[in-house]
């Protein structure tokens, strides 16, 4: 029953490789075996959104996914967002829209919309909400947040 | 909480899949497909299968193919799949208007039209569409291929035809003619919540009267159904608010609703009322 599985998961740019059990969800390799601990794990049940990474570009919930599937993936968490000192337009937005109190599902709504806005830069204010509607902040601040997404996806397109 | 131990298997192919199956399956050997209702039963512990079978690394299961008047819909399909524009007519139209309702994007991204399927909650909107458009699921096992025709694939809540051996390898559903209209509304608290009902509507004009009338509920009973009373009320009559009203009023009595504590019998038989009338006057 313990049989340990040898993958490699790449993230954000960098092989890491473990042996894991079957049982162990991507969410928690992430955390403990890669120490990657950007990545929070909020309700464990798919319901939060809080451990929302990146799997080969597709925003899933990592706590969903058994590491042992996601072998010889792409993965992009909260650490590959930034680029050298230059915080990425998410997290700028994030800041100085104030979209974050107690931080604990920031790392998954920025997730959640970087994997949006490369895929759809011109998607609608609505579908946005849409999408964003996907994940919980328990300090309620969902108008700051939707305010920070929008103004980022502006910068991003005028960026491109 | 953590899932309980369990062996994964990943077959590469089909044949790989349905040998594996056989064996395991008495062993409560399980298929995983997108996860997304099996994984957080199984972070609850509700679900403790010995084996999973994962079959997402078997790329003849991805494919969406036409072939003549239907569509395939391999096992691997995601719900996200059916946003982009890729499935022609009335069908792909359909579908596109029927996906956004189904949970949230991330979600969305792993989950599996066939996996839907195979899991037969009451509230799955592929239920609904499969069970609306007469669709096919297509089963496999070591014993063969059998195809189930929608009308007796499901059974009752998350109760289905399928044996314990047998794989869903696709659904299949029908190409609606170009000129067919159609609608899906549902209702749930929350969006992305499960719907505590829904109903799709598809019809085509034919001198002026509805024909071909198509009128499915789903969330409200055991598994979702065509409402024939509700179509033949439909049939023949030219389209609008009087018709579409009776035709509700007929649906939300030929229905048997689920109770539960927040959702009365009276509360889901008002609410397909509702919803049959908008899903009609919806309909494009």
């Amino acid at each position: 029953m313990t049989e340990r599985h040898n993958i490699t998961l790449t993230i954000n740019g960098t092989a890491h490789r473990v042996a894991v059990e079957a049982r162990r969800t991507l969410a928690d390799v992430i955390r403990d075996d890669c120490g990657q601990t950007g990545t929070h794990i909020g309700c464990e049940h798919g319901v939060c959104g809080a451990c929302t990474v990146l799997v080969d570009g597709d925003p899933v919930r990592s706590c969903l996914m058994f590491a042992a599937q996601a072998d010889g993936c792409s993965i992009r968490t909260v650490e590959g967002l930034q680029r050298g000192a230059d915080l990425h337009p998410l997290q700028q937005a994030f800041i100085s829209h104030h979209a974050l109190q107690c931080g604990f599902c920031t790392p998954g709504f920025l997730m959640l919309a970087a994997g949006i806005l490369e895929k759809r830069p011109d998607i609608d204010d609505q579908e946005l909400v849409d999408v964003l509607s996907s994940n919980l902040c328990r300090c309620t601040g969902y108008e700051n947040i939707v305010k920070a997404v929008k103004a980022a996806a502006r910068e991003m397109r005028a960026r491109a | 909480m953590k899932p309980a131990p369990f062996q994964l298997h990943t077959p590469a192919t089909v044949d790989e899949a349905v040998t594996l199956l056989a064996t395991l399956a008495p062993d409560d050997g399980r298929i995983l497909a997108g996860g997304q209702s099996l994984v957080p039963t199984m972070a609850f512990r509700m679900a403790r299968p010995a084996h999973l079978i994962d079959i997402n690394r078997i790329g003849e299961l991805r494919a969406i193919t036409a072939a003549g008047a239907t569509i395939r819909i391999g096992a691997c399909v995601r719900h996200v799949a059916f946003e982009a524009h890729e499935i022609p007519g009335a069908t792909g139209a359909l579908l596109r208007k029927v996906v956004h309702h189904i949970a949230h994007y991330p979600i969305r991204t792993r989950g599996t039209f066939c996996g839907s399927v195979a899991n037969a909650d009451p509230a799955s909107e592929w239920c609904c569409v499969l069970a609306g458009l007469d669709g096919t699921v297509v089963a496999r096992s070591v014993r063969g291929e059998r195809r189930i025709a929608a009308a007796d694939f499901f059974q009752g809540v998350m109760t289905t035809a399928l044996e314990e051996d047998e794989l869903i390898v696709a659904v299949e559903l029908p190409l609606l003619s170009k000129d067919t209209l159609t609608g899906f509304r549902e209702f749930a608290r929350r969006a992305g919540d499960f719907a505590i009902a829904m109903v799709l509507a598809t019809y085509r004009l034919e001198n002026g009267v509805i024909a071909d009338p198509r009128l499915a509920v789903g969330g409200a009973e055991m598994h979702p159904r065509r409402i024939a009373a509700a179509e033949d009320a439909l049939r023949g009559q030219p389209p609008g608010t009087a018709i579409f009203e009776q035709a509700a009023k007929i649906a939300s009595a030929a229905i048997d609703p689920m109770e539960d504590q927040n959702n009365t019998k009276q509360y889901r038989r008002g609410l397909v009322r509702t919803l049959a009338r908008r899903a009609l006057e919806s309909a494009t």
